[in-house]
């Protein structure tokens, strides 16, 4: 027995293309340790520096969200499921600034 | 992408403007076509920011899993600035296949859509075709 984690698109690249891994540990911490260990580099895209959850993705214990869990100390166990997905965000509040193109806009309905 | 999709997607920005509005079009995992249009609620109810409510996000992708799709366009409105990526939205972007679709409701009389891949912090804007109705998929 071990944990699923399902594996969002742009994060394939540091699974081989596959679309879920499995791996151990006590916490989600230890877990993504345990899962670095195979899978190089997938740790640095999901825990920031400084330990905690990047704000870019959101972590799925089974049917909940990890932030709501106790984020990264998470206790995690057999049968589990792991849910890495990007977050789907991002608005007008920093403009791209002055240097882009600033074409007509495509057909107007 | 069809003309009703289009007319929808506009529609929504309309409607949730000063707000952001968002959502995907979902279509066939691999096909690229834009079919299944899913409005979405801005968790962030802001006129400078989007975002997909977790729980919502989760509800998605599982919905889309189920039915073999991808979200094949991510759109999104800015209500007061032109419809071209933020440094917000190319730091967020993470579906490297997705058509990232910018509606700008800044001018309550013209409608600026404009289509754009956004990979690895990489702008790149293509073409927007709006026809009347999709080309049956080859199969």
């Amino acid at each position: 027995m071990s944990i699923e984690v399902r594996i969002p698109t742009i994060l394939r690249s540091y699974t081989g293309g596959e679309k879920a891994v499995e791996g151990k540990g006590d916490t989600l911490g230890d877990l993504f340790a345990d899962l670095d260990s195979r899978h190089t580099g997938l740790r640095g895209r999901v825990v920031d520096d400084s330990g905690a959850l990047q704000r870019f993705v959101n972590v799925y214990l089974n049917d909940e969200d990890v932030r709501f869990l106790g984020g990264i100390a998470a206790p995690v166990s057999n049968g589990d499921t792991v849910t890495i997905l990007p977050a789907v965000a991002g608005g007008s509040g920093h403009p791209a600034g002055p240097g882009h193109p600033a074409g007509p806009g495509h057909p107007a309905g | 992408m069809d003309r009703a999709t289009y007319d929808a997607i506009v529609a929504h920005a309309r409607r949730d403007h000063p707000d952001e509005a968002c959502g995907v079009v979902a279509g066939p995992a691999g096909s690229d076509r834009p079919e299944r249009l899913i409005p979405m609620v801005n968790a962030a109810r802001s006129p400078t920011f989007y975002e997909f409510d977790s729980m919502d996000l989760l509800r998605l992708y599982r919905e889309l899993e189920d039915r073999d799709e991808t979200p094949v366009v991510i759109y999104h409105s800015h209500t007061a600035t032109e419809a071209y990526p933020s440094r917000t939205d190319v730091s967020y972007a993470s579906e490297p296949d997705a058509h990232y679709l910018l509606v700008s409701t800044a001018d309550p009389g013209t409608d600026s859509v404009r289509s754009f891949r956004i990979i690895e912090g990489t702008i790149r804007e293509e073409e927007l075709r709006v026809v009347p109705v999709l080309e049956p998929a080859e199969r």
